[in-house]
């Protein structure tokens, strides 16, 4: 690995952590506007009823009440917009109920917002929102997806039977994935639940409208992971702002995994409520808000049957899946468990014939969408269990059997049965390389003397591949996107040398500050503190898709790396003519424009100047300035992939599991920062682990959640995680975009679930345990341990 | 959940019914009842004082006497809203049957909870029903039985945990407001 001190390769500190870790970092909390009024939303307590009463004139007239907000506020503006359309199995377009900004009659989740009162104080509004006369019918709710299909329940009018849509994959697999495995060898069966997740950002939504009538423009303060898409969202298709009207602004954002992609309903509330007060209305999430609105993760329960032939290769792969939408569709939802899900069934495998049918449901519950990973982890971890699961059966190893169905080097560009194609990867290499990692040779002893403290060891491994670097426009387009996936920046050379670079990469966390600076250095060779990384503010930035789908580097960096390249062209051309020499004899290397086979160079920065101050000029062949913009649209998915080790160990007796150790070996392609990719493995790991072994968000009968606060929802903490043991040194470099990098941001989150639970299970097959559904909870670690030992006394 | 029980009065079902519709009874015998007024034969409007897990609220109710059956029993239930805090209902089926030692009486009781107690409490809810339900059979008990002294505590504990044992309570409730904001 590249150890220089600058530039791609190197492990420069980042930078943004100066300002975080002093506390000047500028949320969007941390932004007052003078005379601003706060919004206090009055939600749902109930998961499904009717509003029979809504009297908001005692409040209306508290003190420093402003305005209350209904419904009534809102008629003829749009809903919340879905930015996918899923075309089920028989060609219909899947249900798309209204998901309006404050509830029309109904309520559909415990959160839902009902009215909002706008005050001076937030006490003021939040005292005013007691004096709200409000009743509401209660309806029986429905939670269980199963139940909600059966109708005589509808969430939306629209879906009697509470089905969004009914999808198919591959579906002219159909007959073929059947045949194939009812002529089998041998068929692994597993049921299993992908466990419904808070994403749980460090800082909660927050949202701030501001309204300028001098010249009718409109501003958004926003904690958004992606301020073009909520710009484009909101404007477009709720208040109906053209897009020069309208500015939103994403200054530093404390976390996002997914859920602050989306555009949510109080951020088309601040902004109209602004206009319509003409004052600044700023809106914050309490924690208890973040649980009940906040889009969550995962909640897939599935059905995966793995096919093989008589040697053990894998010969078809069927699986069933529900998927729960909550009540409303979020922004990407729908393609969540479709073409993020689908799409990554083969795996690292040569699985021939693979089929899936996913039925989307309509429950009263928060709504699901993306979360770190999303949908690619709810296939690996199907996959991988699957895949363990038909090893102990068969008798055969893990690990073998994983290698002698992989995709081998030489097979690359691989055409997938799922439409995917992998463009590169060595599967052998992570795989091998993580087996000696875990020590896979030492594990014997280790197992028997924990054996002699009376606790069950179990290592347990997994391999994934994702698609990641979201994506060309064209396919996306032609699977249901309402928008391309491209994205763009901006590279002004200033006069005097320094850089500023205008992304559309959003950064909440990513280190895009560091790595993107990294880049330009390199390129340039100017010093990584000469340049500046611009985000958040489509005021500043061209334009811009966002951060999702651990698509930055690969699409953004791309387009940074495009400007710069035509910055370089251009700037070539102006050193042929300072320095009298064919451009074709010019060389650029370590910040200087040389004649090649002579001493005579010019700095970049006198070429900037120059740019800039063109008195000696080719003012007839070449502007002045020097300011380059890209889009850049990929031509493919990156697809990264790996091997996670999980070591484990059980106490039989009170059912917890401790991580001994945890291994991942990962092909990212090349890396520009490698200490920020290893802190990526690390939190991914630690929320992969999260899921796996903790947290669960569950709602009883009623639709109330069970688990709405930190007293209940299990976040991982620092004892619970073991050190991450990361190697990134097997490298296949993505073919298709200019850096040969692929994303890292969700592998940890997407490989560490089946890894945890395959060494829990390694752990607990003396006792015959074959499967437990995460988390994997002391509890639910005791009752399989108990459960099993019962039936194999019997 | 469904909670049942069982308590021996002794005294004959007759004041046993009685009391069971005497608003005065009903008052003292609801754990953290504030007022109870009687609007009309069969039901009361009550403002009851409650703490569920780390939620303290004042509950705005109305409790309705149903299925009435003098003097075997009814189902008494009550719906509260706690503002903020969300909301609680229940309600319990009482049968009265006449013994030797005076009257059984038998309950059959369920409570659920929305909102912030819910959210932050929902682990809690089902001792906290249960404790509820005892503290009133058992000061109904007390009150039929004239023990006296019964009167029910100003603000009800049912929810909080064991531990929150007096000499804690003001250091806790510190805590809990810290945390809550």
């Amino acid at each position: 690995m590249n150890k220089q001190m600058t530039g791609i390769g190197a492990s420069s500190k980042r930078r943004e952590d100066v300002r975080f870790l002093t506390g000047k970092g500028q949320y969007t909390d941390d932004i007052n506007r003078h005379g601003q009024l706060y919004a206090h939303f009055v939600r749902s307590e109930v998961a499904h009823g009717k509003i029979t009463k809504l009297d908001a004139s005692a409040a209306a007239a508290a003190p420093g009440v402003a305005h209350v907000f209904t419904s009534k506020d809102f008629e003829g503006v749009g809903g919340v917009p879905c930015g996918w359309l899923i075309t089920d199995k028989n060609g219909e377009p899947m249900k798309e109920p209204k998901h309006p900004i404050l509830a029309e009659g109904k309520v559909r989740h415990v959160g839902d917002p009902i009215a909002v009162v706008v005050a001076e104080t937030l006490a003021q509004a939040r005292d005013a929102a007691e004096l709200i006369d409000l009743e509401i019918e209660e309806l029986p709710a429905v939670i269980d997806m199963r139940e909600a299909l059966k109708g005589g329940v509808a969430v939306h009018d629209e879906a009697p039977d509470n089905l969004c849509y009914d999808w198919e994959f591959v579906a002219e697999n159909k007959a073929a994935v059947d045949e194939a495995i009812a002529r089998a060898a041998h068929v692994t069966t597993l049921e299993l639940v992908n466990n419904r997740l808070v994403a749980n950002p460090m800082e909660p939504r927050c949202a701030i409208g501001e309204y300028d009538r001098a010249g009718d423009q409109h501003t958004l303060y926003t904690t958004s992971q992606n301020p073009h898409v909520i710009r484009l969202l909101m404007g477009a298709f709720v208040l109906g702002i053209p897009e020069h009207k309208l500015r939103v602004v994403a200054p530093d954002v404390g976390g996002g995994f997914g859920t602050k992609i989306y555009h949510y309903a109080e951020e088309a509330f601040v902004t109209f409520a602004a206009k319509k007060l003409n004052k600044p209305v700023k809106w914050t999430a309490s924690r208890s808000e973040a649980f009940m609105s906040d889009a969550q993760g995962r909640d897939h329960v599935t059905k995966v049957e793995l096919a093989l032939d008589a040697d053990n290769n894998f010969t078809a792969l069927r699986c069933l899946t529900h998927a729960n939408m909550g009540a409303y569709l979020s922004t990407f939802a729908p393609c969540i468990p479709t073409w993020l899900h689908g799409t990554l069934l083969a795996g690292n495998y040569r699985t021939p014939l693979i089929f899936t049918n996913v039925k989307a449901v309509f429950t009263n519950t928060v709504p699901v969408d993306a979360y770190r990973g999303a949908g690619r982890p709810e296939a690996t971890y199907q996959l991988e269990r699957v895949i363990d699961k038909a090893a102990r059966e068969l008798g055969v190893s893990p690990i073998a059997l994983r290698k002698q169905n992989f995709i081998k080097p030489d097979q690359f560009p691989y055409q997938t049965p799922v439409a995917v194609v992998y463009d590169t990867g060595d599967y052998d290499a992570t795989m091998d390389k993580v087996v000696e990692m875990a020590d896979l040779a030492g594990f014997d002893a280790r197992k028997a003397e924990a054996k002699s403290r009376g606790k069950l060891r179990g290592l347990g491994f997994a391999h994934y591949i994702e698609a990641c670097g979201i994506a060309p426009s064209s396919l996306v387009g032609a699977l249901g996107a309402r928008a391309g996936l491209y994205e763009a920046a901006t590279v002004r050379v200033n006069p005097t040398g320094s850089v500023s670079v205008f992304t559309g990469s959003h950064s909440h966390g990513q280190g895009h500050e560091t790595t993107f600076a990294q880049v330009v250095s390199d390129m340039l060779g100017i010093p990584e503190d000469q340049i500046d990384i611009v985000h958040g503010d489509t005021n500043r930035v061209p334009f811009g898709m966002g951060t999702y789908g651990s698509r930055s580097l690969a699409v953004g960096g791309s387009a940074i790396v495009k400007s710069v390249e035509k910055i370089v062209s251009k700037a070539r051309k102006i050193a042929a003519h300072l320095l009298e020499a064919s451009e074709a004899d010019i060389t650029f290397e370590d910040g200087q424009f040389k004649v090649a086979g002579t001493d005579r160079a010019k700095a970049f920065g006198e070429i900037a100047l120059a740019a800039y101050v063109p008195h000696q000029y080719p003012i007839e062949e070449i502007e002045p300035g020097l300011e380059e913009t890209s889009f850049y649209d990929p031509k493919n998915f990156t697809y990264p992939s790996g091997g996670y080790a999980c070591e484990v160990e059980v106490d039989p007796e009170t059912g917890v599991v401790k991580v001994c150790a945890f291994h991942a070996a990962d092909d990212f392609g090349n890396l520009v920062n490698p200490m920020i990719v290893e802190g990526q493995i690390h939190g991914g790991v630690a929320q992969g682990i999260g899921q796996a072994m903790l947290e669960h968000c569950t709602f009883d009968a009623d639709g109330q959640p069970q688990a709405g606060s930190y007293m209940d929802y299990a976040m991982p903490r620092a004892a619970d995680m073991p050190m991450v043991n990361i190697d990134s040194s097997c490298v296949t470099p993505c073919t298709h975009n200019p850096l040969g990098v692929k994303g890292c941001g969700e592998a940890g989150a997407i490989g560490s679930p089946p890894a945890f639970v395959n060494a829990v299970i390694d752990a607990l097959a003396e006792r015959g345990v074959t499967h437990i559904d995460m988390p994997l909870t002391p509890q639910a670690v005791w009752k399989a341990i108990h459960g099993a030992s019962a039936v194999a006394a019997e | 959940m469904k909670l049942e029980g069982s308590q021996i009065i002794a005294a004959d079902r007759a004041t046993v019914w009685a009391a069971l519709n005497d608003p005065e009874t009903l008052r003292a015998c609801i754990p953290g009842c504030q007022s109870l007024e009687k609007t009309s034969d069969t039901s009361f409007e009550a403002v009851v004082k409650q703490k569920v897990g780390p939620v303290s609220a004042t509950f705005n109710g109305a409790i309705e006497l149903t299925n009435m059956n003098p003097p075997e029993g009814y189902t008494i239930s009550g719906e509260g809203k706690g503002g903020a805090a969300g909301f609680a209902k229940g309600g319990a089926d009482v049968a009265l049957r006449e013994v030797s030692e005076g009257t059984e009486l038998t309950y059959s009781a369920e409570a659920k909870v929305g909102g912030k107690i819910a959210q932050l409490g929902a682990r809690l809810i089902d001792g906290f029903a249960k404790k509820m339900a005892d503290q009133f059979f058992t000061n109904f008990k007390d009150q039929v039985e004239g023990a006296g002294g019964a009167e029910a505590p100003a603000e009800g504990e049912a929810g909080a945990p064991a531990e929150a044992a007096a000499g804690v309570e003001g250091e806790k409730k510190g805590f809990w407001k810290r945390l809550m904001g």
